[in-house]
C-alpha cells in the first residue's frame, strides 16, 4: 500500500545546524498493515511522517501510495488519502466553528463531494454524522450544534480521528495523537482507534513513546534510530518480544546506549 | 430632539450607513473570518467608485455596479496571490496593492482626480423616477437597504456552503483546512476576491448616491469600516452568521449617526478620522485593558489582605 524508496531529507544543509534526519530510508507496508513506530527525539519519526503527508519533499528518494507516485504532490491534495493525527489536539479542528461543520468540512474529502462546493450540509449528511459521533460513545452526537473550542482535548482528539477516518483513507498517520491526554482518556482514544482501523482495514503508521502499546497495537513494530529503521519485527517474532526485548534489541540494533529517558519511563510505567 | 435630528440628517444617515455597511460586511470576511488584516481597502473602494462612475457616466449605471465588482474581485485577487502563491506578509501584500490601485484609479477616471456624475442617469435617478410618487424622498435609503440586504443575504447564503466553511475554517485552522484536502490558498484567494467585491460595490453605490468621484475619497475607509464592524459586534455578540451580518450593518449605522451627532455640535469634519481612529483603537484594546485592570485590582486587594493579616 505505502512504498518509501531510499528517501532522504536533510535540513539545513551545509550549516552547522546540518540535520540528516532520514537517511536512505526504505518502507514497505502491505494493505491492511498497521505498524507502530518507536524512537529516541530526533529519530527522524516525525519527519517521516512529514515526507509522506506531504509537509515538505525529500531531498532524494520517492513517496508511492497505492501505486501512485506522491512524492511531489501537495499536502491538501494527499489528505484526500492520507489522514493524518497529532498530539496536539488543537491542531486537528477548527474550534470557533460547531461539531457539524467541521465534520461537513472533513466531509469534503469524498469523491463525489468536489463537484458540490456550493452545496450545504444536508439531513441526510447530518444522519450520517451523528451515527459516527454515536459510536465514540462520548455523547458528542447530541452537541453537533456546538462550537468545537468548548470540548475538552480528548473529546476533540476523537473527533478529529472521526474526522481523518470518515471518508475511509488509504493511509493513516497517528503522530503520537494520544500523548496530550490523561491515561485514561487515551486508553479511550487508542481502544477508538483500534476498532476504527479493525473495522475499515485502514493501513496505518502510529508513533508512539509507549514501548507497551508499540508491542500489543497492530501487527508490526519498527523502530528508528538517526534517520533508519533499526528494527522491523512482525509475526511469531513480534508476538513473543517483551519491552525488555525491544529495549535490548534498540541497543544492539543501534549499536549505542539508550539515551533517552522518555523511553524508560514509559516502559517502566506498566 | 426634531430640531437636534432633522428628519433630513436622519435620512442621511441611515443611507450612508447602509452604503458603507457593505465595506463593513467585506471587513467581516477578510479580518474577522480570515484573520487577514487587508489594507488594500481604501483604494479598492475608490477603485469601485471609479469603475461604477465612470461606466454609469457612460449610460449604464447598472453595469457599473457589476463593474465595479469584477474590478473588486481583481484587487482582491492581486493582493491574495502576493500572500499565498508569492509568500509576501499579508499586511505588506495589502499595501502594495493600495499604493499601485491609486495610479489604476486615475486610469479609470481617465487620468482625473475628480468625476461628476451630476447630468447623469445613476441607479438613484431610476429609482426616483419609480418609487418617488410612492415612498417620497425615502427612495435613496430603498435602494441602499436593498443593495445592502441582498449582498447579506448572498453573503449569509454562501458562507454556509461548503465552500464557505471552507474559508471560515481557513481562518481558525489552516492545518485542518489542509487535512480536508482543500488548499488554504485557494480558500484566501476566494475570500478576498468576495471581500473586494463588496469593498468596490460600496464605492460604486456611494459614487452614484453623492453623484461624484474623488481620488482622495477612500482615505481611512478600512478604519472607519473597522470601527463600524467593532461597534456591532460589541453590541449584537459574534455567535451566528447572520447575527455578525446583521451587528455589521447595525454597526456602520450607529457610526454614521455617531457623525451626524459630531456634526451637528460643530466638531468640524476634519476631526472625524481622529475619532473613528480612537473608536478603533479602544475597541480592539479594551479587553488587553480589562485584564491589566483586573490584574491591578487584585494585587491591590492582595496587599490589603496582607495588611489586614499583619
Amino acid at each position: 500500500m505505502l512504498k518509501l524508496n531510499h528517501v532522504s531529507m536533510t535540513f539545513n544543509p551545509g550549516t552547522v545546524n546540518e540535520k540528516k534526519a532520514l537517511n536512505d530510508l526504505s518502507l514497505h507496508l502491505a494493505p491492511g498493515d498497521f505498524a507502530t513506530i518507536v524512537g529516541s527525539n530526533g529519530a527522524g519519526k516525525s519527519t517521516l511522517f512529514g515526507s509522506i503527508a506531504g509537509s515538505f519533499w525529500p531531498d532524494t528518494g520517492s513517496v508511492v501510495l497505492d501505486g501512485q507516485d506522491i512524492t511531489f504532490l501537495p499536502a491538501h491534495v494527499r489528505s484526500k488519502q492520507i489522514g493524518h493525527l497529532f498530539q496536539d489536539p488543537m491542531r486537528g479542528t477548527a474550534p470557533h466553528m460547531t461539531i457539524e461543520e467541521n465534520l461537513a468540512l472533513a466531509y469534503l474529502r469524498t469523491e463525489k463531494s468536489k463537484s458540490s462546493f456550493f452545496s450545504r450540509v444536508n439531513k441526510k449528511d447530518k444522519e450520517l454524522f451523528r451515527e459516527h459521533l454515536a459510536l465514540l460513545g462520548m455523547g458528542l452526537e447530541d452537541r453537533m450544534s456546538q462550537p468545537v473550542g468548548l470540548l475538552s482535548g480528548g473529546q476533540r482528539q476523537a473527533l478529529t480521528l472521526l474526522m481523518a477516518t470518515l471518508v475511509t483513507p488509504k493511509l493513516l498517520l497517528l503522530d503520537e495523537h494520544t500523548a496530550a491526554l490523561d491515561p485514561a482518556t487515551a486508553e479511550k482514544v487508542l481502544a477508538l482507534t483500534r476498532d476504527i482501523v479493525a473495522q475499515r482495514h485502514i493501513t496505518c503508521l502510529m508513533i508512539t513513546h509507549n514501548m507497551h502499546s508499540a508491542l500489543e497495537l497492530g501487527n508490526r513494530t519498527l523502530m528508528m534510530n538517526a534517520g533508519r529503521i533499526v528494527l522491523d519485527v512482525q509475526g511469531e517474532e513480534r508476538a513473543h518480544m517483551t519491552v525488555d526485548d525491544l529495549l535490548a534489541r534498540f541497543a544492539a540494533g543501534a549499536g549505542q546506549a539508550l539515551d533517552n529517558d522518555r523511553i524508560l519511563l514509559s516502559s517502566e510505567a506498566r | 430632539m426634531t430640531s437636534f435630528f432633522t428628519l433630513a440628517i436622519v435620512q442621511s444617515a441611515l443611507e450612508v450607513g447602509f452604503i458603507y455597511a457593505l465595506v463593513a460586511m467585506a471587513l467581516f470576511l477578510s479580518y474577522s473570518v480570515l484573520n487577514i488584516a487587508d489594507l488594500s481597502t481604501d483604494n479598492c473602494f475608490i477603485l469601485g467608485c471609479a469603475v461604477g462612475s465612470t461606466v454609469a457616466l457612460a449610460g449604464h449605471p447598472f453595469l457599473g455596479l457589476f463593474a465595479a465588482m469584477a474590478a473588486g474581485v481583481c484587487s482582491g485577487f492581486v493582493t491574495a496571490f502576493l500572500q499565498t502563491r508569492l509568500g509576501v506578509e499579508s499586511i505588506l501584500a495589502g499595501i502594495i496593492v493600495n499604493t499601485g490601485l491609486y495610479t489604476i484609479n486615475l486610469m479609470a477616471m481617465g487620468f482625473t482626480s475628480n468625476l461628476n456624475l451630476f447630468k447623469c442617469t445613476t441607479i438613484f435617478t431610476l429609482a426616483r423616477d419609480v418609487l418617488e410618487p410612492v415612498i417620497g424622498s425615502w427612495y435613496k435609503l430603498a435602494v441602499a437597504v436593498f443593495i445592502t440586504l441582498l449582498a447579506a443575504l448572498a453573503l449569509r447564503l454562501f458562507l454556509t456552503t461548503r465552500l464557505g466553511l471552507s474559508i471560515r475554517a481557513t481562518g481558525d485552522n489552516a492545518d485542518m483546512v489542509r487535512a480536508s484536502s482543500i488548499n488554504p490558498a485557494f480558500t484566501i484567494t476566494v475570500g478576498l476576491c468576495v471581500s473586494g467585491s463588496l469593498t468596490a460595490l460600496s464605492g460604486a453605490v456611494l459614487g452614484q448616491y453623492q453623484k461624484s468621484c474623488d481620488i482622495n475619497l477612500g482615505q481611512g475607509m478600512v478604519t472607519i469600516a473597522l470601527a463600524s464592524l467593532i461597534i456591532g459586534e460589541t453590541l449584537v455578540g459574534r455567535q451566528k452568521i447572520s447575527h455578525r451580518l446583521f451587528a455589521s450593518i447595525l454597526g456602520s449605522v450607529i457610526y454614521r449617526f455617531v457623525v451626524a451627532i459630531a456634526l451637528r455640535m460643530n466638531v468640524p469634519a476634519e476631526c472625524l478620522k481622529l475619532v473613528s481612529a480612537i473608536i478603533v483603537a479602544v475597541a480592539i484594546s479594551s479587553p488587553q485593558v480589562k485584564v491589566l485592570i483586573g490584574r491591578s485590582r487584585r494585587k491591590a486587594a492582595a496587599r490589603a489582605a496582607k495588611k489586614e493579616g499583619v
